[in-house]
């Protein structure tokens, strides 16, 4: 079995398996049954000043399903913590004391001024905490009050508080991104210029899951009215590690470390995370849905994997796709594929024949006794066959050997890299040279 | 005078009041709101999906189970009833283990079908016990056509025409209407009245005036019909049943599945049913399984079913055999009855077991019975009706026959494999076409 052990900016865990900052870690109680369940570290539910914020007090949270209802997406409407500021010190105090091994992060929302941020540091250093996370990512209700997301979205504010944190403590600052932006890789490097140790995102989505079609009304309704929430689970995991990736291939940000967060359920989400960058990850929906037992196959799954892979240290994973993260124009245009549907494997439902002969190419053949095959002429590669079939490696894509002749082109598939930057149809392309 | 199940004779009363109720309760009672849900989520919503193919009625299944997923079970409802009118008593009669759910893609791919038939029963009964009826008839046509038989043939049929404005009169030989639905099915598939109230809930299209009491050559004729109505459907079943030709036959205590099949339909509480404590069925199709079980049920110690053929050659289903089995019915194939013996009453049953070509091997088999329930087969009974095909009525695929301006459909008809679904579609199938003869030019 592989050892998992992680060392994320000087902060040690048994495993790169972390709870986000977020309802699970909001007390000593909950974050025992982690701990004790086996997760690697936490990130305390965010404090702030006191007189303490409070919540809502109809639902907090709305939802998106797939089939059987499973959760697919989370959406949630729950300030900051809402118990006063002592009351969490004391408990991660006592916690960090009883759990030693475990990482132990703070994640902080303080009005943007100095003063509240050198007052709230000193009482966290005093915890033994691992080190803070500075919540610049919540999109509902703090940034109405000028923190959360309303600061994460403002880099010149990034850069200030975090040189402001930098400067009042000696624990590592890990400063927890909005994907509410267009390019992430602003505030991360606002965050680098600042000092920060390292970044984490995402935070969640702004978002409304849907409308109670009797009320008229936004989900989850208050007394008839909803607010936007934040948005996260496995639905927006693809818009994280986009996110993720794009920090991790920017030159300018070349040595900024980042903890993964956005719908990570399974070993596999984890493993990808890091794959693009991530240097550990933070899991939140996953552990709301099915509860914290879920690290075990978590850390199964992983170890296995790094096992199969011959891989000793959780590090070898981090950042191993990054290189093959590049642009559309650098594609190779030479490459060709064709979709293959395996007779053996096919349940005859006709999935991949309705996608492809109302919304795509029409190279998907039905026989009278529903026998799906692939018209080679006609076949782009587009990979929704693939997509819509509900039997796994049922089809698949199967590249062309250079030499042979594309069916659907007329074309030999040269062996030879291109792509669309010396592409003939590329109006820049005389240009470049 | 307690009797149990060792009593010989047949007698009534041989359980504990209770475990009649539990016997005869619904064999798969409804999907509650979350079961159909579950179920429909795994649909794959094929592509002219081949369980459509299946349904000799074509409810377009994926859509239905769809609507069902989305929260709108009465549309579902709707999509079924305007292909199956039956719909409710198909989705609780339906071998659908050998229809829609034997093509369902997941039953290939994982041995385990859609659920199809109780989906099905969810979206019918949501609409029908809200007392919806979702067709409306069109302006009377002024046209008016017999239909010979309340069963699902004739009801189908009747519906249809009374839908395009047409005025139906059904006539039927038994007192109440609903045909085999409501005399010739298992009671455990269709509990609490079902039958009478989907034929109640059918007639609420109006257009269709019932007569019940009133049989084709004796009230009627096929010619006086001819003269009286645009149009005539003939679909009164096969009232007539197979004799077994041995000695004995006519003893006390042998008696036809149907008939016991109907007394137990009819009957107000099972309780005060007789039945035999040593029963032995003859048959090997649904009629025999339904005789069978229900014996059981009703309390007899031995039941045996005893098919003259290999258990690969019987017409009722596996599901219905294995329930059978379940129910602790002994099944024996490849047996012929050879003669009955008993004093005025029948007491013992003797077969002579036979090989793929019905030659006597030599073997015997003799089995005590007090009771024996022939289930061999039904034939069609009636003079002066059109051209028969095989001892039924030889019809073309929209249910012509022989004689202009008569149609007919269900099991009197030729073609078909006599199932409730079958009789729906052939019924519906002959009305679109005798309403496009009427409404030709």
């Amino acid at each position: 079995m592989a050892d998992l052990k992680s060392d994320f900016v000087g902060i040690k865990s048994p495993n790169p398996f972390w709870l986000a900052s977020a309802p699970p870690t909001d007390k000593e109680y909950n974050v025992r049954r982690a701990f004790d369940a086996g997760w690697g570290g936490v990130v305390w539910k965010t404090l702030g000043l006191d007189p303490h914020v409070v919540n809502v007090n109809g639902p907090r949270y709305g939802a998106v399903y797939g089939a059987d209802r499973r959760l697919l997406g989370l959406n949630n409407i729950e300030l900051i913590t809402d118990r006063p500021l002592q009351t969490n010190l004391d408990e991660i105090k006592v916690v960090k004391r009883d759990y030693p091994d475990r990482a132990m992060v703070v994640s902080l929302m303080v009005p943007c001024e100095e003063e509240p941020w050198k007052y709230i540091l000193p009482l966290v250093e005093d915890t033994g905490a691992d080190g803070v996370e500075l919540n610049f990512g919540c999109p509902h209700g703090m940034s109405e009050r000028g923190m959360g997301s309303a600061v994460g979205q403002v880099p010149e504010y990034i850069e200030m508080v975090t040189r402001w944190v930098k400067a009042n403590t000696r624990m590592p600052v890990i400063v927890k991104l909005t994907p509410n932006i267009t390019d992430i890789r602003q505030p991360a490097g606002a965050a680098m210029r600042g000092g920060a140790d390292a970044v984490s995102l995402i935070n969640t989505i702004n978002s409304i899951t849907s409308v109670d079609l009797d009320l008229f009304a936004p989900e989850p309704t208050i007394d008839g009215k909803g607010a936007h929430g934040g948005y996260c689970g496995p639905a927006v995991k693809p818009i994280a590690l986009n996110m993720v990736a794009e920090i991790a291939r920017s030159p300018d940000l070349q040595g900024l470390p980042v903890s993964g967060i956005g719908g990570i359920t399974t070993w596999r989400d984890a493993a990808e995370f890091m794959a693009l960058g991530a240097g550990n990850v933070q899991v939140c929906t996953a552990a709301m849905t099915y509860g914290f037992k879920i690290v075990q196959e978590m850390i199964s799954g992983l170890s296995d994997y790094m096992d199969s892979k011959g891989m000793t240290s959780v590090d070898e994973i981090v950042g191993r796709a990054v290189p093959n993260v590049t642009d559309w124009n650098q594609l190779n245009l030479n490459y060709v594929a064709k979709a293959t549907i395996n007779q053996d494997l096919c349940i005859s439902c006709g999935r991949c024949f309705a996608a492809c002969e109302d919304t795509s190419h029409q190279a998907i053949a039905m026989s009278d006794d529903r026998t799906f095959t692939v018209i080679d002429d006609e076949c782009v590669a587009c990979n929704l066959c693939v997509n819509v079939c509900p039997v796994e490696d049922c089809i698949t894509m199967e590249q062309m050997a250079p030499g042979t002749t594309d069916p659907r082109t007329g074309k030999v598939v040269e062996p030879e890299y291109a792509n669309w930057t010396t592409h003939p149809n590329n109006p820049a392309a005389k240009a470049a040279e | 005078m307690a009797q149990d199940v060792f009593t010989p004779g047949i007698v009534p009363g041989r359980l504990e009041p209770g475990e009649y109720d539990s016997h005869f309760s619904d064999l798969h009672p409804r999907l509650d709101d979350h079961a159909a849900l579950v179920a429909a989520d795994r649909c794959y919503f094929c592509h002219d999906a081949p369980c459509i193919t299946a349904c000799p009625t074509d409810i377009d299944i994926p859509l239905f189970i769809r609507q069902i997923a989305t929260g709108t079970p009465d549309a579902a409802a709707k999509t079924i009833l305007s292909q199956n009118i039956m719909g409710g008593m198909c989705a609780r009669v339906c071998p659908t283990e050998q229809l829609c759910e034997e093509a369902c893609v997941r039953e290939k791919a994982e041995g385990k079908p859609v659920l199809i038939g109780q989906l099905q029963r969810y979206a019918t009964d949501h609409l029908q016990e809200q007392g919806i009826h979702p067709f409306v008839r069109a302006a009377s046509t002024g046209r008016k056509i017999a239909v010979v038989g309340a069963g699902p043939a004739g009801l189908s049929c009747a519906h249809r025409l009374a839908m395009h404005g047409h005025d139906v009169v059904v006539f039927d030989a038994r007192p109440r209407p609903g045909g085999l639905n409501e005399y010739g099915i298992a009671s455990y598939k269709t509990v609490e009245g079902f039958a009478a109230a989907e034929v109640d809930w059918l007639l609420q299209i109006g257009g269709i005036e019932i007569r019940t009491g009133v049989a084709l050559g004796r009230e009627e004729t096929l010619a006086g019909l001819r003269d009286q109505y645009d149009a005539v459907f003939l679909g009164m079943g096969l009232g007539g049943v197979n004799a077994l030709r041995v000695e004995g036959e006519d003893k006390d205590g042998i008696l036809d599945a149907v008939d016991f099949i109907a007394d137990l339909r009819q009957a107000g509480d099972v309780a005060t049913l007789p039945v035999g404590r040593d029963v032995v069925v003859i048959g090997g199709g649904m009629t025999a399984i339904d005789a069978a079980v229900q014996s059981k049920l009703l309390g007899a110690l031995n039941v045996t079913l005893v098919y003259r053929r290999g258990r690969d050659r019987m017409n009722a289903s596996v599901y219905e055999q294995d329930l059978a089995a379940s129910r602790g019915v002994r099944i024996v194939t490849s047996a012929m009855p050879v003669g009955v013996t008993g004093n005025g009453a029948v007491r013992e049953i003797e077969f002579s077991y036979v090989d793929a070509d019905m030659k006597p091997t030599g073997e015997t088999l003799r089995l005590a019975a007090d009771q024996v329930l022939k289930a061999i087969g039904q034939t069609l009974e009636g003079e002066g009706l059109p051209a028969l095909d095989g001892g039924k009525i030889a019809v073309d695929a929209v249910g012509r026959t022989s004689v202009d301006g008569v149609w007919a459909g269900g099991d009197c008809a030729s073609g078909g494999d006599d199932l409730t679904v079958t009789a729906v579609a052939e019924g519906r199938d002959a009305a679109m076409d005798i309403h496009a003869s009427l409404t030709a030019g």
